[in-house]
């Protein structure tokens, strides 16, 4: 198996613009997607990750010129996400030269969409975002794949419109679903970890790769280069997504690459 | 240097058309193999499904078969290369059986499939595609299926993934592609580049 790990930096856009923050309290402008795609890409990102948090119509629109700039100037795979809630939507992003699409909410709410998505565009085309959220229990909640660690047990529940809101649905069983019905690649976040630049959710990510057999990317909580290191060492997962430690300059893609290199992660160079 | 794209109807071709815009041709979509002719080459793209697909060219697939006997460059990807074997575990159709070989199923039980990510090729032998291309460099891929040639002698450069997967099969101007050459980065760019100088020296032939 020789597959390098990859490292893919995420670009959170609205109307048109990257925005910095976390997710979507402080939101600053940190610049134009294309340039910022651009490089990254140079750099040696093996993939990017577009989110779009516009919240109108028009910036939809806007989103579709976005996707087809950078997939004019950028020769590595992208994923757009971010407001996707029917077929059309879908449709638009990739027919503007995305190559794939993530859903999040509308896999929840109609989770029949992964299904015509597969059948219409390809297993590849497909991932299924799921944030995750420790839910610590008396007891063992029925049902649920449970953990345990010094606070005690907890199992994973999927949160949906942006972490905002419980689903009551385990977070293994539904990646376990969400590949049945025809997801490609499981784009894993923490909420508990997100934007706390403490590490990824170590726990959670070696759990839901272990229930499924397509790649999974995780994603919530890198702050440094060793997060990242952990991560691949820890859990049998296939790439580490980040956003932070990229756009404040704190690090550079090859920077991170170079390290992960010499701590012998498997790494495109 | 004048590229047709065929177009399954089956989703993006635009990022293959960038690609191949960025280093120099000038490109159509094109939804039949009438006018054939008038390019100096032909790119099978590599999105949708095997059925569909096969369809989709069946009607233009005499024509086709008879540019690449005339020695009109042709590149499959992915998808585009499985189609030319006579048959793949993806679909009931058969293939356009232009390669002898079938196309089968990654081991699901050794690997996680799709086969999605950065993989190394390892060059078996001599290659116009491939020229300036180093043995290791690093490729993207994205597939559950692989062909399986039934010479190997086709076969150019593999990569390792579960099993023996062949990267790139050439056979006069017809070369195959497991991986996607329009998202490998400057690795890429080389064999897109490297393609048309193919189609630029078949021109000149003509």
């Amino acid at each position: 198996m020789t597959l390098a790990k990859r490292i893919i930096p995420c670009l959170d856009v609205d109307n048109g613009r990257v925005v910095k923050g976390v997710h979507f309290a402080d939101v600053k402008d940190a610049g134009d997607p294309v340039e910022l795609a651009k490089k990254y890409s140079e750099q040696g990102a093996d993939e990017l990750v577009f989110l779009d948090i516009t919240a109108s119509q028009q910036g939809r629109d806007t989103m579709k010129n976005v996707v087809r700039k950078v997939a004019s100037v950028i020769d590595i795979p992208f994923t757009v996400g971010g407001g996707i809630k029917k077929l059309e939507d879908a449709r638009d992003i990739l027919l503007s030269g995305a190559d794939k699409v993530s859903i999040n909410t509308a896999a929840v709410k109609t989770p029949e969409l992964i299904t015509r998505l597969m059948e219409i565009f390809g297993r590849q085309c497909v991932v299924v975002a799921i944030d995750a959220k420790r839910i610590y229990t008396k007891g063992a909640a029925k049902g649920k794949t449970m953990f345990r660690d010094k606070k005690g047990r907890y199992w994973f529940e999927v949160m949906i419109y942006g972490g905002k809101e419980g689903t009551g649905l385990d977070a293994v069983k539904w990646a376990e679903k969400a590949e049945s019905l025809g997801a490609g690649e499981i784009l894993l976040t923490s909420i508990d970890a997100d934007g706390t630049e403490n590490g990824y959710d170590v726990e959670l990510t070696g759990a839901i790769c272990k229930a499924v057999n397509i790649p999974v990317i995780a994603s919530g909580g890198c702050g440094k280069a060793s997060h990242m290191r952990d991560v691949f060492e820890k859990a049998d997962v296939d790439a580490a997504l980040a956003a932070s430690i990229f756009h404040y300059e704190k690090s550079t893609v090859d920077k991170v690459k170079r390290y992960l290199k010499r701590s012998g992660i498997k790494i495109r160079a | 240097m004048k590229i047709a794209i065929f177009d399954y109807r089956a989703g993006n071709l635009f990022s293959l058309k960038a690609a191949l815009e960025r280093n120099g041709a000038e490109v159509t979509i094109i939804r039949d193999m009438e006018d054939l002719d008038r390019f100096d080459g032909l790119v099978l793209p590599g999105v949708g499904n095997f059925d569909p697909a096969i369809e989709s060219v069946a009607k233009g697939a005499g024509r086709l078969e008879k540019a690449i006997d005339s020695g009109m460059p042709v590149m499959g990807i992915c998808l585009g290369m499985e189609m030319l074997f006579n048959r793949s575990e993806e679909g009931k159709l058969e293939g356009l059986k232009i390669l002898d070989g079938e196309v089968v199923m990654l081991p699901k039980r050794k690997v996680k499939v799709p086969h999605m990510g950065w993989n190394n090729l390892k060059i078996k032998g001599k290659s116009r595609f491939l020229k300036g291309v180093k043995d290791g460099s690093w490729v993207y891929f994205v597939h559950s299926y692989r062909a399986a040639p039934a010479s190997k002698k086709l076969v150019v450069a593999t990569s390792d993934y579960g099993t023996t997967v062949p990267a790139v099969v050439e056979k006069g101007n017809l070369v195959g592609v497991q991986f996607h050459p329009e998202k490998s980065g400057d690795v890429g760019a080389r064999m897109i580049k490297n393609f048309l100088a193919m189609c630029e020296e078949a021109k000149e032939e003509k």
